[in-house]
């Protein structure tokens, strides 16, 4: 059981979680992730650690509700428990100092992107952040990444902040104005990891992406996580989670991701409907009262 | 009643398990096998010759006094044989369960040269269950505390009897568990219809009541190194199983719908997946599915049976060589059969098939016929040239072993391991290179039984007790 010290909204459905967790937070680096089960009949489900605070012992997470168990994670708060939380996992981000890096973060793929910048930074690195968004609510980080690192481009898909178009296109606008870039690290939804891979390919960019497949325990047991790396099966949980991009077969990772669809949706909507119930219940409540 | 003759024994017929009929227990998970009630132990109980010479307790990995417990039971002294069990035996009613007897303890006894062995297994998980469900599981007696503390890395069989034998030498014991809960394989790995989670927590509940101690959520190697635990503890026994699943390397074992039996049984047991009212893990909808399952050990029937108990509406077993091969137990063999799993003999997968959105439809098959022995000393499976079969299946599951997990040795750089990862020990006390550490079970033999792990967790409390006593020496 790990307390909850701090949880708020940092954009819609999007929560941060600062979390008790002393043991975790002495031995996590960038890129480390933890598992975390929230009741007893939960799932098991893998977390980037964002940041830690070795002296107050607790972690950060970032968490998007889109599932069931991440919606229902979103619901506790502040002065809450988790059931479990177990870490730190993965083997942490190879930093070293490249010259320039770019770190670029999709959405929620920012909390994920985040620490190694961070890391990036402190190993030397003149380090360029690209944060992108469907939409300006939706790029999050940006004064943390602006701590961090040199340069911090928001992008948004709509135009309505910062950069109008993909994370993508920035990149490239950086490589055509001459950059000299040496690594790029691209963290986020798996078209956009394979859009950076393809964009930083020709020019033999080094290039580190972080994946998030399905897992259960997490710490090399199941074998669910299995990944094709280099026309090679790696486990994800313990051979990553970043693996050279170039390297990557996107494809498999799409569809595998995709297995559970169907029960994912139902158990989703057999939890908002509930959700429903909870609240009607608790105005009923009020009203009788 | 006057003292039987051996003849007398001998002429006493086996008395066979009841179990639930094979067309009801095939559409549900509770417990297959239903135990003996007293008057059937106790009638069992008098097939035993009573050997001046015991070899069933060599034939058994903890050395449980066999005849001693068994005479007990004839006698309806029930408490008392559960006292005598247990003395060897920390999980009495899990080996009761799992344990390959016919292999071990039931394959050397006396009885066994003219008529059928003693269920030895069959009286042991009586006794165990009797204990449980009647007086509650009794704490042995502890001795005096001696200030050592052990941690037990791994809360599966090997650490728990490791742990089980320590507490009772008078250490201070605790186990790191890497998942939610304790138990391992047997909470992972096994069915509940072979072996209902109820009884492992009962058996984990009885080490707690003796003083062990558990941390579960607790990855050694991670969350601390062994060389932090040393730190902290005078000893350490690595315990932590077998690791990450063997596949087929055939193409597209990533197709959706091909599971590594670690994962599919996981989500299952584990995870309560088979429980689709309350847990939110998903398996792979299993309703009308035709299934085939890749291996011939127990784990490979346990994945089939499980497929069926999901409403799989066929079950296959495909293994490369033919039944007498098979590693799996008998009885799980047999059961797994009444229950109506196919057996698709000398055959191997070569590749699966799948659709365009990437979901497996069929397996490609290579016929095989037995050749000359190999190293194993088991006829090797040869291809027939063009003997090849497509068979359309919904879903697979490989079920042909473990490799090491390699968290312990890539955070313990100094520990010597094999080309495998599998940690290399002295047998004789479970000692490895470096000093205070021991290790044992799944992560030193590769995968293998319950009570072999056991039995190494029992070797290396035995080891640990001496060098405690006397650190100098390693």
């Amino acid at each position: 059981m790990n307390k909850i010290l701090e949880a708020r909204f940092i954009a819609p459905d999007i929560k941060l979680f600062r979390i008790e967790a002393p043991l975790i937070a002495q031995k996590r680096k960038a890129g480390q992730f933890v598992i975390v089960r929230v009741h007893e009949y939960g799932e098991r489900i893998p977390l980037t650690i964002a940041d830690s605070n070795e002296e107050e012992g607790s972690i950060t997470i970032i968490v998007q509700g889109i599932g069931k168990t991440t919606k229902l994670l979103n619901t506790l708060e502040a002065g809450n428990y988790i059931l479990d939380v177990v870490g730190p996992l993965g083997k942490p981000s190879e930093i070293e100092n490249f010259g320039t890096a770019v770190s670029i973060g999709g959405g929620v793929g920012t909390a994920i992107a985040f620490p190694t910048a961070k890391a990036l930074k402190e190993a030397g690195n003149y380090v360029i952040s690209i944060i992108g968004g469907r939409t300006k609510e939706l790029v999050i980080l940006e004064d943390e990444m602006k701590e961090v690192c040199d340069e911090v481009y928001p992008t948004t898909d709509d135009g309505s902040y910062g950069f109008h178009g993909l994370v993508t296109d920035k990149l490239k606008e950086l490589i055509n104005e001459g950059r000299k870039i040496d690594f790029v690290l691209a963290i986020g939804p798996i078209p956009m990891m394979a859009a950076v891979a393809e964009v930083t390919r020709p020019y033999g960019i080094k290039t580190v992406v972080s994946l998030n497949p399905i897992m259960v325990d997490g710490t090399g047991m199941c074998g669910g996580c299995r990944a094709v790396i280099n026309g090679k099966t790696m486990f994800v949980c313990v051979d990553g989670p970043e693996f050279d991009a170039h390297q990557v077969d996107f494809s498999i990772l799409t569809k595998r991701n995709k297995m559970y669809l169907p029960q994912e949706k139902h158990s989703l909507e057999k939890f908002m409907c509930n959700l429903d119930k909870m609240a009607m219940e608790v105005e009923n409540a009020r009203v009788n009262a | 009643m006057p003292e039987l003759t051996p003849k007398e024994r001998m002429a006493i017929q086996r008395h066979h398990m009841p179990e639930q009929d094979p067309e009801v227990r095939n559409k549900n998970f509770d417990e297959v096998n239903l135990g003996y009630d007293a008057a059937l132990a106790m009638a069992e109980a008098e097939r035993c010759l009573r050997c001046k010479k015991p070899v069933c307790i060599q034939g058994c990995p903890v050395a449980v006094k066999i005849p001693d417990f068994i005479m007990m039971v004839a006698e309806g002294r029930f408490k008392e044989a559960a006292a005598i069990l247990k003395e060897d035996n920390t999980l009495p009613a899990v080996c009761g369960r799992v344990c390959p007897q016919e292999t071990q303890c039931e394959q050397v006894c006396v009885v066994a040269k003219k008529a059928e062995p003693v269920a030895i297994g069959y009286l042991e998980r009586f006794v165990a269950d009797w204990e449980r469900m009647n007086i509650g599981i009794q704490v042995p007696e502890i001795k005096e505390k001696t200030g050592k503390k052990v941690a037990i890395i791994g809360g599966g069989p090997s650490g728990l009897s490791c742990a089980g034998d320590l507490i009772r030498m008078g250490h201070d014991v605790t186990v790191f568990e890497a998942l939610h809960e304790i138990g391992g394989v047997l909470i992972y790995g096994i069915p509940e219809f072979r072996l209902p989670k109820e009884i492992v927590k009962a058996e984990v509940d009885g080490l707690k009541a003796m003083g062990v101690k558990f941390e579960t959520n607790f990855i050694v190697g991670l969350t601390k190194t062994i060389d932090e635990l040393l730190q902290e503890y005078d000893a350490v026994f690595i315990g932590v199983g077998a690791g990450l699943p063997y596949f087929l390397n055939v193409p597209g074992e990533h197709l959706n719908g091909v599971y590594s039996s670690n994962e599919f049984l996981t989500r299952v047991n584990l995870m309560k997946a088979y429980d689709r009212e309350h847990a939110d893990t998903p398996v792979f909808d299993m309703t009308g599915a035709t299934v085939a399952v890749f291996g011939g050990g127990n784990t490979a029937m346990d994945a089939v049976r499980t497929s069926l108990r999901l409403g799989a509406k066929k079950a296959m077993i495909v293994y490369r060589r033919t039944e007498a091969e098979m590693p799996a137990r008998i009885e799980e063999i047999k059961h797994a059969k009444e229950e109506g799993v196919e057996f698709i003999l000398l055959a191997a997968p070569i590749e699966l098939l799948g659709d365009e959105n990437g979901w497996l439809r069929a397996m490609k098959l290579q016929k095989m016929e037995l050749g000359e022995p190999d190293a194993s000393g088991r006829r090797r499976p040869v291809p027939i040239p063009g003997a090849i079969e497509e068979i359309p299946i919904d879903a697979a599951i490989v079920a042909i072993g473990n490799g090491s997990n390699p968290i312990i040795s890539k955070t313990t750089p100094d520990l010597k391991v094999n080309k495998w990862g599998n940690i290399l020990v002295d047998e004789a006390t479970m000692k490895t290179n470096k000093k205070g550490v021991f290790a044992g079970g799944d992560i030193v033999t590769g995968g293998a039984t319950v009570i072999l792990a056991m039995g190494a967790g029992r070797t290396a409390a035995k080891a640990i007790d001496e060098y405690l006593k006397n650190p100098d020496v390693w």
